[in-house]
């Protein structure tokens, strides 16, 4: 296996290395084929294509810009620039795969669409989309996730979705994209919209590829401003991975690039709140893949913690899960308090209020070797509005 | 001999392992033999249950939080002795962070007829884990749905001539209020696929007419979650009493 030419790209079953494949019950066996062999159709499809890069320029407003932060590389001593995904439409990199993926939905005739949303912002997206096409959409959030994103709740529901409050075990991501999962199965006419680089093949994959317009617009935004097209190294989050595959994907085969993971450390990680998965999990099955997942030594998935809604998941892409697994991603870990003093950093400092999410990536700046000739590109995955209460909470008190 | 049989004449009834006490399967086990149930499937309880319905997350819930786990199961089956084939029925992650091989052989040693694992698709079971299967000689059964497509159906088939298929109704997380949903034409195509497998059929049947209706059509029915409610409930001898 070649960890650094093919990381990225999965096999027929949709394993990359040990990772992924679709564990998925007969029920859905039908739903899953169909998707597969419907993307694999309009993956090439030069119609499919420009309809959704005219949706991403003339609705999202890409490419968005790639940001040299003259502060902050000042402060890490090198060149520190900031993909600015949440200058997008609705606020971070989720409105691109919900607008593939409803693109992909429109193609199968599905009139109604689920999604599962952590943070909110994939629900918002996913809510924005469907009201954009028409279609009826149904959001399930973890109880505790509607309670402290309540303003992406008021949104998606002003956007016309329903949001359904998933009351099972921990109440956050976890428990609502179960919700998602056996709501589909008990109704497989409806398209489920997943919002990460999770669940079973092709999924991954899809959302991989409609996110990778990240990495493919730094290359191109890198090399007019420095006449490279590769940085030293690229950093973006990781709850399940979204941002970091798209941000990632085109650079997987640059092996002078340096890929960095950031997963949430919560409260630290030895101290059982935390959502580092790719440190404390160990190799599972959940939500239809084999990834990396935090679990008890009975093999009962463990209730992950982060202050981010959005990095508050026990499990983690499979393309990731293989990319860390071979050295070829590095995860680093940040904690609650690192995040958000990243984020009041670049707040006060840039004018740019960071997701929290968004904050853990920045935050990963102070916590690797940086050198003068580093060229860094930090992935901002979206804006902290829907935070402002954690934050105005955390800083005032 | 596979101890499932072609008869059209099998019950059987779904127990999760640790409900609703710690140590309830010896019992169950006797109770279920005394009402004469011919086969009996055992659920691991697993954290996130994404194919099943309240009930069966409910049931899941109390026996992980009484303590319930592979290793103890295993034990716990070691000392039961019962003429009634038992089947182990669980979603892949316990199994796999016990030892998959482990698991098989500690099935073999405890005497388990057959296994049946939800989330591992017949293609993946195939490519990773049937040579382990074989080399102890467990054999797996396999769901299929109305929807499977005829040529899948076959390839199990054949892999399950020592157990069983089992079908599903399509749609629908264990344990729903609808009807059963039975489409004659679909089940008799599929039940002219079954060479010498039995066919059982579950999800959804809750009564002695259901029970009928099945066995018009397959060898046998599984009741899950309408049993695990009577057990929540304490009137487990007169559900069994009406089958």
């Amino acid at each position: 296996m070649n960890s650094t030419i093919d990381t990225h790209i999965p096999d027929e079953m949709g394993f990359y290395g040990e990772f992924g494949g679709a564990f998925i019950p007969e029920l859905l066996h039908p739903n899953v084929e169909e998707l597969k062999t419907v993307y694999s159709n309009l993956k090439n499809d030069s119609s499919f294509k420009s309809d959704f890069l005219k949706l991403l320029s003339d609705y999202v407003g890409r490419p968005t810009p790639l940001y040299r932060s003259e502060k902050l590389s000042i402060e890490f001593g090198c060149e520190v620039y900031l993909k600015r995904e949440d200058l997008n439409h609705t606020g971070a990199h989720k409105i691109n795969n919900a607008l593939g993926q409803i693109l992909l939905a429109k193609k199968m005739g599905k009139v109604e669409i689920i999604a599962e949303t952590g943070a909110g912002q994939h629900g918002v997206a996913t809510a924005t989309a469907c009201a954009l096409m028409g279609l009826r959409c149904k959001v399930f959030m973890g109880e505790i996730d509607i309670e402290r994103q309540a303003p992406n709740v008021a949104r998606m529901q002003f956007l016309g979705a329903e949001v359904i409050p998933a009351v099972s075990g921990s109440r956050t991501l976890k428990d609502a994209t179960n919700e998602a999962i056996r709501y589909w199965i008990n109704n497989p006419n409806s398209y489920y919209l997943i919002g990460s680089v999770v669940g079973p093949h092709p999924y991954p994959q899809i959302v991989a590829d409609f996110q990778s317009i990240i990495s493919e617009e730094i290359k191109k935004q890198l090399f007019e401003a420095t006449g490279n097209m590769n940085p030293t190294k690229v950093i973006a989050c990781v709850g399940g991975g979204s941002n970091a595959a798209g941000a990632f994907y085109h650079f997987y085969d640059q092996p002078e690039v340096e890929l960095i993971a950031v997963e949430a450390a919560g409260l630290g990680l030895g101290s059982g709140k935390s959502a580092a998965t790719s440190i404390l999990g160990k190799p599972g099955v959940l939500h239809g893949s084999k990834t990396i997942l935090m679990q008890n030594e009975f093999g009962q998935v463990t209730e992950p913690y982060s202050i981010s809604a959005g990095l508050d998941y026990p499990g983690i892409g499979p393309l990731h899960a293989h990319s860390i697994t071979t050295g070829r991603t590095i995860g680093v870990s940040v904690t609650d308090n690192e995040a958000l003093e990243a984020a009041k950093s670049l707040s006060k400092n840039e004018g740019i209020i960071p997701a929290l999410e968004s904050a853990h990536a920045l935050a990963a700046l102070s916590k690797i070797t940086l050198n003068s000739t580093d060229v860094v590109v930090v992935n901002l995955s979206g804006r902290g509005d829907k935070d402002m209460a954690t934050y105005i909470n955390h800083f005032t008190v | 001999m596979n101890p499932f049989i072609k008869n059209h004449k099998q019950k059987s009834i779904f127990v999760t392992a640790g409900y609703p006490k710690l140590d309830s399967l010896a019992g169950q086990i006797k109770l279920l033999e005394k009402y004469n149930i011919d086969f009996i499937e055992i659920g691991i309880p697993f954290s996130d249950p994404l194919a099943d319905g309240p009930t069966i997350q409910k049931t899941s819930e109390v026996a992980i939080k009484n303590g319930m786990n592979l290793p103890l199961l295993f034990e716990q089956l070691a000392k039961i002795k019962t003429e009634t084939p038992l089947v182990l029925m669980g979603y892949l992650n316990p199994v796999l962070t016990y030892g998959i091989e482990k698991f098989v052989s500690s099935c073999k040693d405890c005497g388990i007829a057959s296994v049946i694992l939800p989330d591992l698709s017949f293609e993946i079971y195939a490519r990773f884990y049937k040579s382990i299967f074989d080399q102890y000689q467990l054999p797996i059964s396999f769901l299929i749905t109305p929807q499977t497509e005829t040529e899948r159906i076959e390839k199990m088939v054949t892999q399950c001539k020592e157990s069983f298929i089992y079908l599903v109704s399509d749609n629908s997380t264990t344990g729903t209020d609808s009807e059963m949903n039975l489409n004659e034409c679909r089940l008799k195509s599929i039940y002219a696929l079954m060479d010498n497998t039995p066919l059982m059929i579950g999800f959804g049947i809750k009564t002695k007419s259901d029970i009928e209706k099945v066995h018009q059509f397959a060898d046998g029915a599984i009741i899950g979650s309408a049993y695990l409610r009577a057990l929540e409930v304490g009137t487990e001898n007169a559900f069994l009493e009406q089958l």
